[in-house]
């Protein structure tokens, strides 16, 4: 299936890329950022990153489908 | 209009404040977040947020509903800036209005600790010596995270 992953500040600057689209058999987004952390070296999850499955809050182990985008967020730290 | 708002532009205290004010409250708790010239030991200069836009004002309303609900206070919005920022510069505003002071201060604590943890915003800190980092790293660095490499293409 094709899926869309988008990367945000330091993952945006580690991969040098801020959107890409793949064609995966991830079925979970803790799958497909492994399957990232391969193609990208230095990027890697850290305990608090966080995941969004088309613009909602999801787990890491939520079930993904063709077409979805997925937003890969490291630690934030608003305030 | 979404209690929780995302601002490229210096916020308007006073425009914010009155938004909340309330004939049947007694109470008014603010609370702002500054940019601060020092983080763990460096020197710092200005800085930078990265926001998530649809995310991030979507759970940001989310936060204050719950404090509304779980405090039981009259009103609650907040206001987080986005983009570059100078020493000083308000960050973050948390205003909350109640009949009595003790939900208010609880609301507003809840707010601006709920928003630190749960937003899709993210803070470069720009230091006297030319780098720049994410913050949050104390934790990055727990997991073997590369600073190195953050630092450098951030100079770019």
């Amino acid at each position: 299936m094709k899926l869309t992953v988008r990367y945000f500040a330091a993952f945006r600057e580690l991969t040098g890329v801020e959107m890409e689209t793949l064609d995966t058999d991830a079925s979970s987004p803790s799958d497909l950022f492994n399957e990232c952390a391969a193609r990208h070296t230095g990027l890697q999850k850290f305990t608090s990153s966080m995941v969004a499955v088309n613009d909602e809050m999801a787990s890491w182990d939520s079930a993904l489908s063709d077409g979805d985008e997925v937003l890969f967020f490291p630690p934030v730290a608003g305030g | 209009m979404n209690p929780f708002e995302i601002s490229r532009r210096e916020i308007d205290l006073v425009a914010f404040r009155k938004r909340l004010l309330d004939r049947s409250c007694g109470a008014y708790v603010q609370f702002d977040g500054w940019v601060r010239d020092h983080n763990e030991g460096q020197q710092v200069l200005r800085l930078e947020y990265e926001v998530y836009e649809p995310l991030a004002e979507r759970e940001g309303q989310k936060i204050i509903e719950e404090a509304i609900q779980q405090f039981g206070v009259s009103r609650a919005r907040a206001i987080h800036r986005g983009g570059l920022l100078e020493l000083s510069d308000v960050a973050v505003v948390v205003g909350v209005s109640s009949a009595h002071r003790g939900e208010a201060f609880d609301a507003c604590r809840y707010i601006i600790d709920q928003a630190k943890i749960r937003l899709p915003i993210w803070k470069k800190e720009y230091y006297a010596n030319g780098t720049a980092e994410w913050v949050n790293c104390q934790r990055c660095s727990e997991a073997g995270h590369a600073h190195g490499v953050v630092t450098a293409r951030a100079q770019q």
